[in-house]
């Protein structure tokens, strides 16, 4: 890989020996993938997990020296301040939280906590070169905006952020952006949980190629949470970092366009019939539950409206949770105007800076929950939490009942 | 006795040298499925379940799952002091790279043959990514 000598001295410890590590990524990925030479980055987002590893990462860069070129924004780990006073966790769980933000505080990236920064705070033009990490952000930023960025992991997208650059591979060539195979879909899709849905049924199809999605009808545009969603499920199901949906997204105004020519025959046709049997094969079966879990990804303001309207004024059932993730944003304009007030008064709370995956949540392990997102079902299955996915109407009437059906 | 030596060409991604036997992985690998306190391989129905990585020279398939745990499992095992010697990789995918350089694990891929041909569990493997040269003495018969 051709290197300037400005990209040779940083390689050689010459600007600290965290500018070095972060370039040593750099040119390995570089190197593992022929890339021919770096490229620079306007932006990067971090998707942090609060996990010991990648905040080790992190040190290590500061505790070089390194400070990002490019502020990256960050995913969520968890609200120390409010999440304390309600659930208990152990010395070592919050030493890790307080040290992940002192750790990205000092390298100097956008403390955003939120993991979806192409619907907000961090959003790239069409054809802008970036390096997102986070499962559903990829798929969004490349898909929907037409920018350019390879399927990160938190530590290579905080390595583009200190060093400014990335090296020319994968989905910033024109060539790797077209079309891989074409999916029909029948079904109907109505709502960001009908889209998620569909998101999981062809991502184990997938595997890591980039699909294109022909609609029968669409008879009303997907909302950007529904596109959000889409991906976001691609990416946990499959390893889909892009997709198209032709006459829809930028780089797909046509079939041909999608495909960069040649439009294949279908591989995959998905009816409303596939879709219902994906929920029912991904999710527990129904019953009483004692945590209804929302965002993931994070809810938009205008997903915290819908459930004021769906829940009409009733009460969450005695002994029952109902948490919704949002970014801070969001959180902030629910306050101005009422819906966190009105919410809170029927035992629904919002907390912004927060994912599911994380240890504040344990106290609901061992018990069912119920969520409108298959990715959020999967990984709390690792922490001993199963799930009931369900499309939103149905989590607000489990949260009322206090059991899903 | 031990064997003709034979050296193979590869490609470095991490630098550094690691020597160890064999331990060969035809599918790949989530490092997060691997017990930290011994480097033993938990993840049900692996081909290494069972199996430690500890010091041995790994020939991997590939890596699998999410960044985030990949990422960890290698850091967990590092702490430890429960790494692979080095990792010798057939198809290089950019997680397992990333994992590989945050902990300094020793790494090379594109060996001039295919390792899995090249090298068998229990053959003792000598990894010099700097020099970008595989040493293997097959193991001793009987």
């Amino acid at each position: 890989m051709f290197l300037t000598d400005e990209e040779k001295r940083m390689l050689d410890g010459q600007s600290g020996k965290g500018v070095m590590k972060a370039m040593e990524l750099l040119v390995a990925l570089g190197k593992a993938f022929d890339a021919e030479r770096m490229i620079p980055v306007t932006r990067a987002h971090v998707a942090l997990s609060g996990q010991e590893g990648d905040t080790y990462w992190c040190g290590l860069l500061a505790d070089g020296g390194a400070r990002c070129k490019v502020p990256p924004t960050t995913n969520p780990a968890w609200d120390v301040a409010s999440l304390t006073k309600r659930y208990e966790v152990t010395g070592p769980e919050l030493e890790l939280a307080l040290r992940t933000v002192e750790v990205y505080r000092r390298i100097g990236a956008q403390l955003t906590f939120c993991c979806t920064p192409g619907l907000a705070t961090n959003v790239p033009n069409f054809g802008e070169h970036i390096a997102f990490s986070e499962s559903s952000a990829t798929p969004y930023v490349n898909s929907v905006l037409g920018a350019r960025s390879n399927r990160e992991s938190s530590v290579s997208a905080l390595a583009a952020a200190v060093v400014g650059k990335t090296p020319l591979y994968g989905l910033h060539l024109d060539e790797n952006r077209k079309g891989q195979f074409l999916v029909e879909v029948e079904a109907p899709l109505e709502e960001p949980y009908d889209w998620g849905m569909l998101g999981w049924h062809v991502g184990r199809f997938a595997g890591s190629r980039v699909p294109v999605f022909s609609f029968r009808s669409l008879e009303t545009r997907p909302s950007p949470e529904s596109l959000l969603y889409l991906g976001a499920e691609l990416n946990t199901s499959g390893a889909v970092p892009m997709y198209h949906i032709a006459g829809l997204t930028p780089e797909a105004p046509t079939l041909e366009a999608a495909f960069g020519g040649k439009i294949p025959g279908a591989e995959l046709v998905v009816t409303k019939d596939d879709l219902r049997r994906q929920e029912e094969a991904l999710s527990e079966k129904a019953g009483p539950v004692n945590l209804v879990m929302l965002g993931c990804p994070h809810y938009s303001y205008g997903q915290i409206r819908e459930v004021e309207r769906l829940m009409q004024g009733r009460h969450v059932r005695d002994g029952i949770a109902f948490w919704i993730l949002t970014s801070f944003d969001a959180l902030e304009l629910a306050c101005r105007s009422g819906e966190r007030e009105r919410l809170a008064a029927l035992g629904v709370d919002l907390v912004a800076d927060t994912c599911i995956d994380e240890p504040c949540w344990k106290s609901f392990e061992g018990g069912l929950g119920v969520t409108d997102s298959p990715k959020c079902a999967y990984y709390r299955e690792r922490r001993g939490q199963p799930f009931v996915i369900r499309r939103l109407s149905e989590c607000v009437e489990a949260a009322v009942l206090g059991e899903a059906r | 006795m031990g064997g003709e030596v034979r050296s193979y060409k590869c490609r470095c991604i991490v630098k550094g040298s690691g020597c160890g036997e064999a331990l060969v992985s035809r599918e790949p690998m989530c490092f997060y499925l691997c017990d930290p306190e011994t480097g033993t391989v938990i993840e049900k129905n692996h081909p290494l379940q069972g199996k430690s990585l500890a010091g041995k020279v790994l020939v991997l398939q590939s890596g699998k799952g999410s960044s985030v745990v990949q990422v960890d499992g290698f850091y967990q095992l590092w702490v430890k002091g429960n790494l692979p010697a080095a990792i010798i990789v057939r198809e290089t995918e950019p997680v397992l790279v990333s994992s590989a350089v945050v902990v300094d694990a020793v790494m090379v891929d594109r060996l001039e043959e295919d390792p899995f041909e090249a090298i068998g569990d229990g053959d003792w493997v000598e990894v010099d990514a700097e020099n970008e040269i595989v040493r293997v003495r097959g193991k001793r018969q009987g």
